[in-house]
């Protein structure tokens, strides 16, 4: 895995991803909390991604790896293309015609972008949450073993376990332990995006995708789902976009900022948000634009 | 208008009396189209209370100057009514899943939804004459099953048109939702966007029925008519909207009388069926 | 834990293809209805030519039949439906969306939609039953009497108070398509957003401005795809046409006389017609019917790009 990354650093000069990482080595030898590199495997590896929107350019050569569970934060301003490279880690942007992604995208050594990749084999390895909450109309119950129900076989009991472990996991359990058969529509917001997110879990991925999840919920609910984001990064790793730079800030161990589709810095959050390199960030995050 | 300077009254007052104007006329053509409906409505229901009675569901029709009812005309409209919906729906709801679908890739797409539009707004009565030519004239005799041919065409384009639209109201982020768990394309429309407009497709075969149970033009070369009880539909049947056309049009005054009676039945399953979507829909949301 | 993923890809290539294939038989459909009638039409066509579009005969003794009867039947009741629909639908729908106090708003425009949801051979035997008599003995007479007399427009409108007739069937499709063309505008009008209207209002216009101003420049692609339909249903009415229209194949001048239009020459002679000419030459009227209605549709949909790509350009 090092070994991968030297390859690329050589590639490119002043990789991101070069900086990145020595300050995350300055960090782990000063007894920081998060380790150095060598100790802390990728789970992820971005080379060279570009996308397009048809002829609109939204994404120029990215370059990153994601440490495996560990919480990674992507913020920047809006329209810079952050929800855009979420979207290419399961492919989910294949639904619409005329957008592409070039360059490649490694999980677990293999290139997800290749067309050869069953993308939904890939879906369910790498789970995602979306802005807004999106019960399915049917039952509690339901929408969490629709997904389950794809891939593996389990009996009644296996899977009445599976649904409880995955609402306690995401801190629903409690709430709704007495409406399984209620309709998942039927929930608060803040509770029907916690079951978007035991949906996303009970699937046992490796990888969950955050899409701005608390933006369309009250301060309570974001606070629920950020204690969740937290314990849930001991089993996944969690990539979460976000434009609350305090949100990135409380909950992840990096983070990456970008700006008009580029990958701008990307450090762990301490650092990032303590010395920040370039004037970019350092507008960004002290309030100056966006 | 004191203190209002340059006002122009005269303006002022020429406009308000355009628009006094407009609005009661507004207000008459509304009357007048009103009052043909009501007009149209009441002798109806005068007439067809008046001959509708239990022998009407009992006794097939008469020959003329006998007393019979409409048992067989009922039963068959609701036979061929049925199976056109049931040729008609599924052929519909998929063709409509594909545009809603499939289609953003596909250059087919808008020649489908314009061919779909033609096809909804070609009179009835050429679609009866079509089902003629490929299957009355080949087979040898009219049918019911012709006759439910032609009403499927009816109903076929109003279904795409419906599903098609209920399936563009399920939000794309359920779609996506779905998708990210790894959920195969075909496992996301039945098991998620289907479910998600399950009312507003039920509508759409509920209103198709509506429209075909009154048909009469298109039955008129297919299913034909019978007198007597049909034993399959392989054979002409009898049905209310061609017993309506022939009995009102003869000169015999009790064919005249069941065909009032056939006419209010009619009238009255369309607008319950009418009125069972609407309070569907509104229970449905 | 993860179960192989072909089956899963099959079944999606079986239901996107079986989708598509369903999308594809509405097309044929209509390439089959056109071949049909084409075929049917043929003889007919071959044996009269271009002449059969002009040719006002309609014989079946001696076998001479053109379509000029059947399409001026056809052409005039449809302008009268609309004469009297368009109007009266578009007073209905300002009434109901601008001036109708709101507790009688929803009665009325659920009543407009179930009325035009009637089917049309109880507004055809209707007409037969009670509109006409009334027509023929108390307007009629009264018609012929003043605008009869009139010169230029007078033939149109002199004749013997039949009841049945042309202007007969023009006026119950005009009654007919009402309801239908009413719930459309009001659905049109409804999709304006208020903010609009009331900025408008805001100012100082009165209620007629605003729909001038507003309301129409708003609606008026829907409004022209709205009144197209209409008259695409008038011109391919069948039921509400042949009780009233008098089923007589001669050129009359006088709308009050009985005309044919192409859907009542259908339903009253097609299963009665013998011998291969006769039976053709309906096919061919019905094959004339079919392009009608839809020159109609593909002129709506024609106007209704148009209007969207002006649209586009402006804003």
């Amino acid at each position: 895995m090092a070994k991968d990354m030297n390859k690329d650093n050589s590639k490119s000069q002043p990789t991101l991803l070069e900086r990145g990482f020595a300050s995350i080595k300055q960090n782990g030898q000063a007894g920081h909390q998060i380790a150095g590199p060598e100790s802390l495997p990728l789970k992820m590896e971005v080379k060279d991604l570009d996308f397009y929107y048809g002829k609109f350019h939204a994404l120029h050569s990215i370059n990153m790896g994601i440490p495996e569970k560990r919480v990674t934060a992507i913020i920047g301003p809006s329209g810079c293309g952050k929800s855009t490279l979420i979207r290419c880690f399961n492919r989910i942007y294949e639904l619409y015609p005329k957008q592409r992604a070039t360059g490649e995208i490694i999980l677990d050594g293999r290139n997800i972008l290749d067309p050869k990749e069953d993308v939904n084999l890939l879906r369910a390895q790498v789970g995602m949450v979306f802005q807004k909450p999106t019960p399915f109309p049917m039952s509690v119950y339901e929408n969490i073993a629709f997904g389950v129900r794809l891939y593996e076989n389990l009996s009644r009991q296996e899977m009445d376990e599976r649904v409880e472990w995955a609402l306690k996991k995401s801190a629903l359990w409690k709430e709704v332990k007495d409406k399984l058969n209620q309709i998942g529509t039927a929930l608060s917001g803040g509770q029907q995006q916690r079951l978007c997110i035991a949906r996303a879990i009970a699937v046992k991925p490796e990888v969950v995708l955050l899409d701005e999840p608390c933006s369309a919920l009250d301060p309570i609910s974001t606070a629920k789902v950020e204690e969740l984001i937290d314990e849930l990064s001991d089993d996944y790793t969690i990539i979460i976009v976000t434009h609350n730079m305090q949100q990135a800030a409380r909950v992840s161990d990096f983070t990456a900022f970008m700006y008009l589709g580029k990958l701008i810095e990307f450090d762990s959050t301490d650092k990032m948000f303590t010395n920040p390199k370039r004037k970019e960030t350092e507008d960004y995050i002290t309030g100056r634009f966006g | 208008m004191n203190g209002l300077r340059n006002i122009n009254v005269s303006l002022y007052r020429k406009r308000r009396i355009v628009n006094f104007l407009i609005l009661t006329c507004s207000i008459l053509t509304t009357l007048f189209g009103l009052f043909w409906l009501v007009w149209l409505l009441a002798t109806l229901f005068f007439h067809g209370f008046k001959y509708l009675d239990l022998s009407v569901f009992t006794q097939p029709t008469p020959p003329p100057g006998e007393s019979g009812g409409l048992a067989n005309a009922i039963a068959g409209s609701v036979l061929i009514t049925l199976m056109g919906v049931l040729l008609g729906a599924p052929v519909g709801v998929l063709a409509g899943t594909f545009l809603s679908e499939y289609a953003i890739r596909s250059r087919i797409a808008p020649v489908i939804r314009f061919v779909n539009d033609v096809l909804l707004s070609a009179p009835s009565i050429i679609l009866g004459v079509f089902v003629y030519e490929i299957v009355v004239v080949p087979t040898g005799h009219f049918s019911g099953w012709a006759g439910s041919l032609a009403l499927a065409l009816i109903a076929l384009p109003i279904i795409v048109r419906t599903t098609e639209d209920m399936l563009k109201l399920v939000p794309n982020t359920v779609r996506e939702a779905a998708c990210a768990l790894g959920a195969p394309r075909w496992k996301v429309t039945v098991s998620i966007v289907y479910r998600a407009a399950r009312a507003g497709i039920l509508t759409g075969v509920l209103l198709a029925i509506a429209r075909i149970s009154g048909e009469t033009a298109p039955l008129l070369f297919t299913a034909l008519n019978n007198q007597f009880w049909s034993s399959s539909l392989n054979e002409p049947v009898a049905n209310l909207p061609v017993v309506i056309f022939q009995f009102a049009m003869s000169p015999y005054e009790d064919w005249q009388n069941l065909a009032w009676a056939g006419a209010l039945l009619i009238t009255i399953s369309v607008l319950m069926l009418n009125i069972i979507v609407r309070t569907f829909l509104r229970t449905g949301k | 834990m993860i179960r192989s993923g072909t089956k899963g890809r099959i079944l999606d290539i079986i239901f996107a293809n079986g989708t598509r294939i369903c999308a594809l038989l509405v097309f044929l459909i209509i390439v089959a209805i056109m071949v049909s009638l084409l075929a049917g039409a043929w003889p007919a066509l071959k044996k009269f030519g271009p002449s059969f579009i002009i040719s006002s005969q309609w014989n079946p003794v001696t076998e001479q039949f053109g379509a000029l009867v059947a399409i001026y039947g056809t052409v005039v009741t449809s302008i009268i439906a609309m004469l009297i629909g368009v109007p009266v639908s578009f007073g209905i729908a300002i009434f109901i969306t601008e001036l109708c106090p709101v507790w009688l708003k929803q009665p009325i425009a659920t009543a407009i939609e179930l009325l035009a949801a009637i089917p049309s051979i109880i507004y055809g035997m209707w007409g037969l039953f009670v509109f006409a008599p009334f027509f023929g003995d108390h307007i009629e007479p009264w018609i012929s009497d003043t605008l009869g007399r009139l010169p230029v427009i007078g033939p149109l409108f002199s004749g013997p108070p039949l009841g049945i007739g042309v202007l007969t069937a023009g006026i119950i499709l005009g009654i007919m398509v009402i309801p239908f063309m009413a719930s459309v505008f009001r659905d049109l009008f409804e999709v304006v957003p208020s903010v609009l209207k009331e900025s408008a209002y805001g100012i100082g216009a009165t209620t007629w401005e605003v729909i001038k101003k507003i309301v129409l420049p708003y609606t008026k692609v829907g409004v022209v795809g709205a009144i197209m339909l209409g008259l695409g249903r008038a011109l391919g009415e069948t039921m509400a046409v042949t009780f009233v229209i008098g089923n007589a194949d001669r050129l009359e001048t006088s709308l009050l006389m009985p005309g044919n239009t192409i859907s009542s020459s259908l339903a009253n002679q097609f299963t009665e017609a013998v011998g291969e000419i006769y039976t053709s030459s309906l096919i061919a009227l019905g094959l004339i019917l079919f392009l009608l209605t839809f020159m109609v549709l593909a002129l709506a949909k024609y106007l209704l790009i148009r209007l969207t790509l002006k649209e586009g350009v402006r804003t």
